[in-house]
């Protein structure tokens, strides 16, 4: 039975939802170029730049949308955009 | 404690010293604005606790008690007739969110023409909203009214906002004699505001207020539904227990003279005051008659309206709002109330008192007389000058 | 920061390369104290909140679209109340969100009131220029010559014919500690001026510039360098309201002291869809129009910096 609880959301939820799905794109990382300035992560607007002890790991793919920012915001072209399904 | 004189508005914000809500939100609209006034004053003379905030308009001020309650807050203002429509959308919402907000309304006639005077236009406008709606007779009912109101929002089985109503100027502005309950016996009553996942609970974050979709929307609305049909009892037992600390008894309707009565007249408000005055007359000279006074009209206790209206030759519905193109609110209530009863009498709707149009014993007396002499339509319009 | 708790996780539905995320989570990464966030009606509520799933961490409330302001003003009230009851001990932060409709036009009022009764929150515009949620219609935020749904450019008309409201400076009129213009490309500007407004000693307000890809019609990729390109072109100055003294930010503060050229307007113009219909000749006198409106403002700024 309903209770006045249940129209009160639990936090972050949302995560169960993987808006990776969406992407007709994905960025792909070249470590080597990578300086870890941390903009991609800035500017994601998924949390899905992956970042451990001011490292860049790499990309959330279960949610990353594909929008591209992280690959034109990267100040060393480390990241590049390219089809879903290409290697 | 000494019986007071006072009207009924100071009679409520009495009530709320005693209760010190955590806020209070403000904005001033005849005839509600000695309320506010009145405990502003308390405000300024450190005689509460409250944080009291002067909105700049009523439909902030029910979003406000809307963000008060959600943190964590008990959470009170008052309106009437404008500022109630103007608050129109946030009424569902504060419902919707299942927040215990108490409001007091001094029915009031909406606009246009404007007209500062009472009729119950403005809480019928609101009565599908999902707030509660409790009517007073008289000072001491708005009172007593006031302070049941808060426990009966807050109870665990309800969770629902509710409106507090008081005729205006008749009962809000009239000083009548009212015996008010012991600070300590108020406090101890009402108790302490249990809020559920509040805002400010920051180490137990939650979201208030979400997007339902069409899967989702309709066992939200079901829930509310659900809780309307809790507080019948709740309004009962939270009553029952008012009595023993007040002497005081209430329930969801009160029969004077009713129950051997051929015809019945059926009010809210001040009206049931005034029609028990012309029940004795009439009874005094052979009619038998009584009247009935609705005092929870949402949610709308149709077994109780039933029961006692069962078997009449008779019944007046007395209206002071219209629901243009159909009749009175009330009238369509209590007849849909009666049409199961087996011994389904006769009803009549007596649409008066708009814009605070004056009806008195004698008007009232009317109402009986038609219906004993096969006179009264299924719509009458008591007192209007054609 | 970047170990900072997320307090608006992934998984939300706003568009790809949206900029209200961004703005948001910079936002919050300016404090490290609790926050209660109130949000209106609008793209980034509805795509955070889709029952049963919320995309915050954090206490959040939404209650409708003109009503941020006063919702949060109850909030704070009954953190007042409760803190001096002794019932909460926290010393928590009272952020609210609301698109240019929720800003400038529907929420006016309550913005307004709450900041005049001296409330302890900060008010953050994520101003895209238009109604976005419901398909990109005009508001009292949207460019002069910008093509919306109900400000079409047609053959008669080219757009929006009105100049949009200077909003900062409305706010500012009411003397509050702090207000600000923001741009999310330029994110420590931003996360310096979101932090200064969680700590005003009363009401902030921090109008950002946020672009919109599927509204201002250009591809996804390029959100942050539309906003950069706003504040190069003039189109969006960066600057503050602090305790009654106004000064230039950021790449603002560097044209005017001429360290760097102001970007022509054509820049401006030819990047977005919106404004395609300005290339063409025959509206010369609305660029020219966006140009003058552009250098009064400028004029103003400089005006009211220098004292």
């Amino acid at each position: 039975m309903s209770t006045a609880e249940d129209v009160i959301m639990k936090p972050g939820t949302a995560r169960q939802y993987h808006t990776g799905s969406w992407r007709s794109r994905r960025p792909e990382v070249d470590k080597d170029k990578c300086i870890n300035c941390l903009f991609c992560w800035m500017f994601c607007p998924d949390n899905s730049i992956l970042v451990e002890g001011g490292e860049m790991k790499g990309i959330k793919y279960t949610h990353c949308k594909g929008c591209g920012i992280c690959a034109h915001q990267c100040p060393k072209d480390a990241i590049v955009m390219v089809e879903e399904g290409e290697q | 404690m000494k019986r007071l004189a006072m009207n009924g508005d100071q009679a409520v914000a009495l009530s709320w010293k005693q209760i010190d809500p955590d806020v209070v939100s403000s904005y001033p609209i005849t005839p509600q604005t000695i309320i506010v006034e009145t405990y502003a004053d308390y405000v300024a003379n450190g005689e509460v606790g409250t944080e009291y905030i002067c909105s700049e308009s009523e439909h902030s001020s029910m979003s406000m008690c809307i963000g008060a309650s959600a943190a964590g807050a008990r959470a009170a203002t008052a309106t009437a007739s404008a500022g109630l429509a103007y608050m129109w959308e946030m009424l569902y919402i504060a419902a919707s969110m299942r927040l215990p907000v108490v409001m007091t309304v001094a029915n009031r006639a909406l606009s246009g023409p404007i007209n500062i005077h009472c009729d119950h236009s403005d809480a019928m406008g609101a009565r599908d909203s999902g707030w509660m709606q409790i009517y007073a007779e008289n000072v001491q009912e708005a009172y007593d009214n006031s302070i049941m109101s808060f426990r009966i929002a807050e109870d665990m089985g309800v969770r629902l906002p509710i409106m507090n109503c008081l005729d205006g100027f008749i009962v809000t502005h009239a000083i009548e004699s009212l015996a008010p309950l012991e600070d300590e016996v108020v406090k101890k009553f009402v108790g302490d505001f249990k809020p559920i996942h509040p805002l400010l609970d920051v180490k137990s974050p939650h979201s208030f207020g979400p997007f339902d979709m069409p899967e989702y929307y309709y066992e939200h609305k079901y829930a509310q539904q659900m809780a309307m049909k809790n507080a019948l009892d709740v309004v009962r037992k939270v009553s029952e227990e008012y009595a023993e600390i007040s002497g005081r008894k209430y329930d969801l309707l009160e029969c004077y003279r009713c129950e051997d009565a051929d015809y019945v007249a059926i009010a809210l408000g001040s009206t049931a005051g005034t029609m028990k005055q012309v029940v004795d007359d009439l009874r005094a000279e052979g009619h038998k008659v009584g009247s009935v006074k609705l005092r929870l009209f949402r949610p709308f206790p149709f077994q109780d309206v039933a029961k006692v209206l069962n078997g009449k030759k008779g019944v007046a519905v007395m209206d002071r709002a219209i629901s243009f193109g159909a009749a009175g609110p009330l009238f369509a209530d209590v007849r849909s109330a009666m049409f199961d009863n087996e011994a389904r009498s006769p009803s009549f709707n007596y649409i008066y008192g708009l814009g605070g149009r004056d009806v008195g014993v004698e008007d009232l007396k009317k109402v009986f007389f038609d219906m004993e002499n096969g006179n009264a339509e299924t719509v009458n319009y008591l007192g209007v000058k054609l | 920061m970047s170990e900072k708790p997320v307090r608006l996780t992934e998984g939300h539905r706003l568009c790809a390369g949206c900029a209200e995320p961004i703005v948001a989570k910079q936002v919050m990464l300016a404090t490290d104290k609790p926050v209660v966030v109130a949000n209106a009606t609008g793209c980034f509520e509805v795509s955070t909140s889709g029952f049963p799933q919320s995309a915050w961490e954090v206490p959040w409330i939404h209650t409708a679209f003109a009503t941020t302001s006063a919702t949060i003003s109850g909030v704070e009230s009954a953190y007042r109340a409760l803190k001096r009851k002794g019932k909460v001990q926290e010393d928590i932060r009272f952020l609210a969100f609301g698109g240019d409709g929720a800003t400038y036009d529907i929420g006016l009022q309550s913005l307004s009131g709450a900041i005049e009764r001296g409330h302890h929150f900060m008010y953050v515009c994520l101003n895209n220029e238009a109604y976005m949620n419901t398909g990109i219609q005009r508001s009292s935020a949207t460019q002069l010559g910008a093509s919306t749904t109900t400000c079409p450019s047609g053959t008669c008309i080219a757009g929006k014919r009105e100049i949009p409201k200077d909003l900062t400076k409305i706010i500012a009129a009411h003397k509050l500690p702090y207000a600000a213009q923001a741009s999310p490309h330029n994110w420590k500007d931003l996360i310096a001026k979101a932090a200064k407004g969680f700590e005003a000693n009363g009401p902030a307000f921090l109008n950002v510039v946020t672009p919109c890809p599927r509204g201002w019609r250009y591809d996804s990729p390029n959100t942050i360098e539309m906003a950069k390109l706003s504040v190069e072109t003039g189109m969006w100055p960066l600057y503050e309201y602090e305790n009654g003294k106004w000064s230039l930010t950021g790449e603002t503060k560097r044209i005017a002291e001429g360290k760097m050229e102001r970007r022509p307007l054509q820049d401006w113009l030819k990047a977005q869809g919106r404004f395609k219909h300005l290339l063409d000749p025959q509206w010369k006198s609305v660029v020219d129009e966006i140009q003058e409106n552009v250098d009064a403002g400028w004029d103003e700024l400089l005006r009211l910096t220098k004292q």
